[in-house]
């Protein structure tokens, strides 16, 4: 156990590695460079000046050398002007260049500054993390429950009415992304169409501000996109183990349906879910960067989107990170639970 | 005049669409009085959600072939007095109405998702069928030899699943990087892999009648390739390999970079479900016998496993072509690749998003056509699923 747990956290590292070494690659392209330098130091700047900009802040190293620099492993980048003042990747302006830590990286703490929020990312993305935070908690306090209950419900009496009705629900729900159910929700529930005002059509708020009339819609959308998909695994999980030996021998014991259901069969029904819902975290991303920005609520997902859209290469670098991190780490706590729940499955 | 009500609107959409059902029609009736002839898509009509299925996917198909016949004004024309109209409005100048309102331009919603039907049918099923070659290409190999090809390939699989999609997209659909003709290079390497498959597909089947499997691949490789380099190739970008006169296929550049980063993030998917197929396959009496009788590599992987795994794949293959008109449904969201005036829905849906509390139907239309078109394929994929299962 120990053995595969160090060789899937091996494996992760690499691969997160990797990722952010292309997502560095790919916001460090050259004119994603020059645009950077011309909003730093003025648009109508000359080819000649671009490129001095570019060698004084560090950006003619190698990409390699960067990479290292900006992850914490290589020493950050200094420079002398003609008057003898150094700047550097880890000096801060004022500070006495002989004091200052060579290495400065994520790994040290060190995010880099978003431009367009003009402050630490670290500090930016804390804050829009948690308003996210808030909303995946009540995402998976709703979806969770709700989907389980559809699919054992579904997946009990094979073929039933309720199946069914269930599974018709179910396939409905897969097929309504967040950006159509979202927009469906708001015409009903939040426009003067239907004149239901329940709740409101924007969440533009802080954290500060959460309230049911403020979060339901955003929750519902994401929720009901998720539902769906759990539940039709959860069913077919379930149909599965309702044609069991074992849950034969019960009911011909005499055990009645209701205990068979809930003291055999849904223990090893929940087995496949929990992967799945593991599984399910890289798309509730997805889901959360369409329906913050279709709320305009200002989290994790509104940060990475205004990020892309301005070229703020720290900014985006950061957001990329906790993005990797959420969907390794949930693989690695899947594979794990799935070894954990299962003791048929033996992994040498 | 007056504005038409909910009844005469619905009675003119109907008619509108008078094409459509006469082919629908058609369909329906010749399939279902041949359906037993039909092999495994005569079966679909036993099943009732089967056929509610094709029907929805049908209607859209014959919606995006009609078009022209069926969209009552052109997608851009603005009218500037019907801005935010709600449904069954009259033109101003009293010719005819805008049956489903006017969006924040002014211009048509019906015209303007019916046109949209086109370029969701173009580009969602040919992107998937390109995504199931690149994953069958690399996925039978992976699950046949398993091994280092297998670790290699996986990992990479691995990788690019883990890029958080909408990310993928904006890295790569931004103008900066489409400047650098980044999307091309990993579309020069997604294309290969189709001509590569038909390749290996002929080769390892006529491979013992040398003559007319020269002259097949050689054709394959000349017709093939020629489409191949059209394909990737566009006047006045990095990748521009033709010379402009033998270059038939022009792909405007941002349906190219939407098209690849659409197959991109599908294949790894299609390589993971074909590997776990062949991973199972590999292991039945049929692959053994062709192993002692001396069939090569190939020819086992792409004649003798890949037939016996088409059941899964069809199926996965409808909800696959709904999955990618999501994410090109996303990718208009986020008003990246297509040009804002194309009136596919993603893009609709984004410009109609704003004013939504206001007049909501330049959106709603959208959503529900996509929703509708989704809905179908998956009822379609398990209808299939259900026949399939029943042999």
């Amino acid at each position: 156990m120990l053995k595969f747990l160090g060789r899937r956290i091996f494996m992760m590292l690499i691969s997160a590695i990797c990722i952010t070494f292309v997502v560095f690659f790919l916001t460090n392209l050259a004119p994603n460079l020059e645009k950077v330098a011309k909003s730093e130091a003025g648009s109508r700047i000359s080819d000649e000046e671009v490129a001095s900009w570019l060698e004084k802040n560090g950006y003619t190293q190698p990409l390699l050398k960067r990479y290292g620099e900006w992850l914490g492993v290589a020493p950050g980048w200094t420079w002398s002007d003609e008057n003898g003042v150094t700047t550097g990747r880890c000096i801060a302006p004022g500070s006495d260049p002989v004091t200052t830590p060579r290495y400065c990286g994520i790994l040290q703490g060190n995010w880099g500054n978003s431009n367009v929020f003009k402050s630490p990312v670290s500090t930016v993305i804390g804050k829009r993390l948690s308003v996210t935070g808030v909303l995946m908690f009540w995402v998976m306090v709703t979806m969770v429950p709700i989907s389980l209950l559809i699919g054992v419900m579904a997946g009990m009496r094979e073929g039933s009415r309720t199946d069914r009705a269930l599974s018709s629900f179910s396939i409905a729900s897969t097929a309504t992304p967040e950006y159509v159910s979202g927009v469906i929700m708001i015409v009903i529930f939040a426009s003067s169409v239907t004149g239901l005002k329940w709740f409101k059509g924007t969440s533009a708020s802080d954290v500060s501000d959460i309230t049911f009339q403020n979060f339901f819609l955003p929750v519902a959308t994401i929720a009901l996109y998720g539902i769906g998909y759990i539940a039709r695994m959860t069913r077919a999980s379930m149909t599965e183990v309702m044609t069991a030996q074992y849950i034969r021998t019960a009911r011909l014991k005499g055990v009645s349906f209701r205990n068979v259901v809930l003291k055999h069969a849904l223990r090893n029904a929940l087995i496949a879910p929990f992967t799945v819902i593991m599984l399910q975290f890289p798309w509730l991303l997805n889901g959360v960067v369409i329906v913050e920005t279709l709320f305009n609520c200002k989290g994790f997902g509104w940060t990475l989107v205004q990020a892309a859209g301005n070229n703020d290469i720290q900014l985006l670098l950061g957001c990329s990170v906790i993005a990797v991190l959420v969907v390794l780490v949930t693989q690695l706590i899947s594979d794990i639970g799935y070894v954990f729940l299962n003791p048929r499955i033996r992994i040498s | 005049m007056d504005a038409l009500s909910w009844g005469a609107i619905c009675a003119t959409i109907l008619k509108q669409f008078m094409p459509v059902w006469i082919a629908l029609a058609a369909t329906f009736a010749l399939s279902i009085s041949f359906k037993r002839r039909l092999g495994l898509y005569g079966k679909l009509f036993d099943s009732t959600v089967g056929m509610i299925g094709f029907g929805i996917v049908m209607f859209w198909v014959f919606t995006a072939l009609f078009a022209p016949m069926i969209q009552m004004y052109d997608v851009l024309t603005q009218i500037a007095q019907l801005k935010n109209k709600v449904p069954g409005t009259a033109l101003p100048d009293g010719a005819g109405y805008y049956i489903l309102g006017g969006d924040h331009l002014g211009r048509d919603v019906f015209s303007r998702v019916v046109a949209g039907s086109r370029v969701v049918i173009q580009i969602a099923p040919l992107a998937t069928m390109f995504a199931f070659m690149v994953g069958i290409t690399l996925g039978l190999p992976a699950g046949y030899y398993g091994g280092r090809l297998d670790t290699g390939l996986s990992f990479l699989a691995n990788l690019v699943l883990a890029f958080p999609v909408i990310l993928l997209f904006y890295l790569l659909v931004t103008p900066e990087i489409v400047k650098t003709g980044l999307p091309q290079y990993i579309g020069v390497v997604l294309f290969a892999m189709p001509l590569l498959f038909l390749v290996l597909l002929t080769n390892s089947r006529f491979y013992v009648t040398p003559g007319f499997r020269n002259m097949l691949v050689g054709g394959i490789l000349l017709i093939g390739g020629w489409a191949y380099l059209s394909l990737i190739g566009e006047a006045d970008t990095r990748v521009n390999l033709l010379p402009a006169a033998l270059d038939f296929i022009h792909m405007p550049g941002n349906i190219l970079i939407v098209f690849v980063s659409v197959v991109f993030v599908n294949a790894p998917t299609v390589f993971r479900i074909v590997r776990g197929i062949v991973l199972d396959i590999k292991t039945r009496d049929y692959v053994s016998a062709a192993q002692t009788r001396g069939e090569r590599p190939w020819y086992i992987m792409l004649w003798e496993i890949l037939p016996n795994a088409r059941g899964p794949l069809i199926v996965d293959f409808c909800l696959r072509i709904g999955y990618t008109t999501i994410l090109l449904g996303t990718l208009g969201f986020f008003g990246l690749g297509l040009s804002p005036e194309s009136p596919d829905w993603g893009s609709t849906i984004n410009a109609g998003r704003k004013l939504l509390t206001i007049a909501p139907h330049p959106a709603f239309v959208p959503a529900l056509a996509l929703m509708s078109l989704v809905l179908g394929l998956n009822l379609l994929a398990d209808g299939l699923r259900e026949e399939s299962m029943k042999d």
